[in-house]
């Protein structure tokens, strides 16, 4: 059943990337992502459960440079996921298809993405300081 | 104008052979992430680098519990619908693409127990 040589429709690499296109790879993106960042958290929870020592190795892995690299593109991760989640929701009523609201809204969720991201970090920075 | 036929109609089914339910799952899963997700971020946040006996008060605190595992419901089945639009996408050949999605499945629903499970040993653990 193999068929070469046959034309194909031009694939990624051909076109230049917008903001369009890399919003949508994106999304899908940080959605896997977001399936591999479960284990984590569900390695956490279960930690927990299991008790003191291993809650300690939990949290003191989390609030490692090692946990830091994990967590906080996890977290912007779902921020973004999230952000743009809406965004399709609003699609999916029909509203903001113009080409100019995809561009304003698609610059909306990064911005918003990335300050959720930050702002949850300072947060998180200000609680652990406050924790001793 | 219609075009779908009256008997794709009548059963309501498509080549998807279970009609709109996938992608309906997924937006109704989405909507009720959206407060879920919110919600978790913020209130992990407030345990940010906590010691266990606050972690465990956290978690046996009746409204975090059933947020928890509301949570742990409902991102497990949106991320099981996600995973298996991806897989359906991206792996070819009828066996490789059924095996994979299954596989997927399987292991969200894994994960989710284990998540569960979890939550509940800790918040009904006393």
């Amino acid at each position: 059943m193999e068929i070469t040589n046959r034309p194909l429709s031009p694939h990624l690499q051909i076109y230049k990337p917008q903001l369009t296109s890399v919003l949508s790879i994106l999304h899908r993106l940080t959605g896997v992502a977001l399936v591999v960042g479960t284990i984590p958290f569900v390695y956490w929870l279960g930690a927990l459960a299991a008790g003191p020592e291993s809650f300690a190795n939990a949290q003191a892995l989390f609030g490692s440079v090692v946990g830091q690299i994990i967590l906080i593109p996890w977290v912007f991760a779902l921020f973004y996921h999230l952000c743009n989640g809406v965004r399709h929701l609003f699609w999916d009523v029909g509203l903001g298809f113009e080409l100019k609201s995809i561009y304003t809204s698609g610059t909306i969720v990064l911005v918003a993405a990335l300050g959720l991201t930050l702002l949850a970090y300072i947060a998180a920075y200000t609680m652990r300081g406050g924790a001793g | 104008m219609r075009l779908r036929t009256p008997l794709a109609q009548a059963r309501g089914l498509g080549a998807a052979r279970e009609g709109i339910h996938h992608w309906w799952t997924q937006r109704l899963t989405a909507l009720a992430l959206i407060p879920l997700s919110l919600w978790l971020v913020a209130s992990i946040i407030t345990i940010t680098g906590a010691d266990y006996a606050t972690a465990v008060e956290w978690v046996q605190s009746p409204v975090v519990a059933v947020l928890l595992l509301l949570f742990i419901a409902v991102a497990f089945y949106h991320a099981q619908l996600g995973m298996q639009v991806v897989l359906e996408d991206y792996v070819h050949g009828g066996w490789a693409k059924v095996a994979t999605i299954i596989l997927s499945k399987f292991l969200m629903i894994a994960l989710a127990f284990v998540a569960g499970f979890a939550v509940l040993r800790v918040a009904l653990g006393g």
